[in-house]
């Protein structure tokens, strides 16, 4: 078992193998599709010209994703009236979807743990050998006891795409995951497919 | 009619905080059979650890809530319009209360209306007129994560090599299993219809997924080819999460549909380990929660 913390260094990341415990601590921030997809458009292929906060955003969340972690992840947060946030439930989404960005955030915001479940596929394990980082895999569906682990919500930033779909800005301490993805190119999710490939032909074949 | 609106929070708390025994026993099962010190195992404590913490502190198991999808069969007299209105009612209340996450989404817009109610098809209710005087109406939550891992084959597929019969079938499903990986956050359920257009099919393969997870299929072929597809399944080695391990299904439940002499399509809806499902009977002035 690791037990981590950002920011994370790339010693760090570098002792890392596939199939370690790992447990997180510290600032990291909630991003899914619409997060990627707003930091794709508008800050790496600037396709989409910044308007109204997001340069006062982006200014706010760099610091945080530098040496960071960024956690695919859609919460139940209770408190939305009266602002005073609390994570009610808070497991992992699936990680593929973000495939096409996630590569480029990566080494754009030089983000070293990309959090999530389902694993990622050959272009982030890319990443994950040249930044370095790695893929560190929450139990989906862990949610009660994944937002016991949240101690604090610090800034929620882009409530307007939905509660699911906003970036809060959370503390952690002691998150349990997984190293699925490491920064020496291994992947369990690359494994585990191509083993289950073999079992299936054999099925076939009866 | 009285008003159930009340109920209707308390059948969606209860859905959304507290497994249904027979998949919390499946679980533990499930646990147990994977090897000390892995991290399947570890996966399986955390699950039921965490099916555990929602049940007592009454908070969500997965913060995916999903769709909420209500099947209502009603006795003569009742008024689907009313109960409809009580279970719009029920699911706004419910989400304030932090039972249910925001998640209707419009697909035009792109604008969440932040209390699950979008149109007819958000929440799902489906109403059927029964016989006798109770009422009841099963819920289910199905996740966005599991939801997109379903998948509908229309036979034969060449791909394959599958044809129209139960050997085809069975191919498929093993297929979809195998595409699925731990995407759907295995181990998950199957459910499977046979038959049908490509709308009734994959209702019929929703509908399967309410039968328990120690209830056989009362048709005996049926049943074999469920036993034999979650055999095979869990011989991929998939594992919880995909982590690799013993159990990558905790289980299929398969309906047989008819079917037009030119289509034969095979519907899979993956459901998670999360598998929310719950009923109330309201039987004269008694409610039941199960
Ligand atoms: S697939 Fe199920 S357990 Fe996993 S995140 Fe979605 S709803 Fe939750």
């Amino acid at each position: 078992m690791y037990n981590l913390s950002v920011p994370i260094s790339d010693e760090d990341i570098l002792q890392l193998k596939v199939g370690d415990s790992v447990s997180l601590s510290g600032v990291i921030i909630t991003g899914r599709d619409t997060v990627h997809k707003w930091m794709f458009d508008t800050f790496i292929k600037k396709t989409r010209q910044p308007e109204a906060d997001d340069l006062e955003i982006y200014q706010a969340i760099k610091p945080l994703l530098n040496a960071g972690a960024l956690y695919h992840c859609g919460p139940v947060v209770a408190g939305l009236e009266t602002g005073d946030y609390r994570f009610v439930a808070a497991g992992p989404t699936t990680s593929i979807r973000e495939e096409p960005y996630q590569s480029d955030i990566m080494h754009h915001f030089n983000l070293k743990a990309v959090i999530g479940k389902g694993g990622m596929g050959p272009e982030t394990l890319a990443a994950c050998h040249q930044v370095p980082g790695a893929y560190l895999h929450a139990i989906g569906g862990a949610a009660s006891l994944i937002a016991q682990t949240v101690q604090r919500v610090i800034d929620v930033h882009k409530l307007e795409f939905g509660v699911p779909e906003a970036m809060w800005v959370i503390e952690v301490k002691d998150l349990p995951l997984v190293v699925t993805m490491d920064a020496h190119n291994n992947s369990i999710h690359a494994e585990v497919k191509t083993r289950s490939m073999v079992e299936l032909e054999k099925l076939f074949a009866l | 009619m009285c008003d159930l609106t009340h109920n209707f929070i308390e059948l969606i708390r209860l859905t959304s905080t507290d497994l249904p025994p027979d998949v919390e026993q499946a679980l533990t099962e499930a646990r147990d059979r994977e090897s000390p010190g892995s991290a399947a195992k570890s996966a399986m404590d955390t699950i039921l650890q965490n099916v555990a913490m929602a049940r007592k502190n009454s908070t969500p198991i997965c913060q995916d809530t999903g769709t909420p999808i209500f099947y209502v069969q009603h006795p003569e007299g009742w008024s689907t319009q009313a109960l409809r209105e009580q279970i719009w009612t029920a699911v706004a209340e419910a989400t304030t209360r932090t039972y249910l996450r925001p998640n209707a989404v419009n697909a035009i817009s792109g604008v969440n209306s932040g209390n699950n109610l979008g149109d007819d098809a958000f929440p799902t209710i489906h109403f059927e007129e029964v016989k006798g005087d109770e009422l009841i109406v099963d819920l289910m939550l199905k996740g966005g994560g599991c939801e997109n891992v379903g998948v509908q084959y229309s036979l034969p597929e060449r791909r394959l090599g599958a044809g129209r019969d139960m050997e085809g079938v069975r191919k498929v499903v093993l297929d979809a299993v195998h595409q699925a990986q731990g995407m759907g956050c295995a181990p998950g359920v199957l459910g499977v219809a046979i038959g049908g257009d490509r709308g009734s099919s994959y209702y019929g393969s929703k509908e399967a997924l309410f039968r328990k997870m120690d209830e056989p299929n009362p048709d005996p072929q049926l049943a074999t080819l469920e036993e034999r597809l979650t055999e095979e399944a869990n011989q991929l080695g998939i594992g919880p999460m995909g982590f690799g391990g013993e159990t990558t299904l905790l289980g299929v439940k398969i309906k047989g549909m008819h079917r037009l002499p030119a289509s034969f399509f095979v519907s899979v809806s993956y459901m998670c380990w999360a598998h929310r499902r719950r009923r109330m009977i309201v039987r004269g002035s008694e409610i039941l929660y199960l």
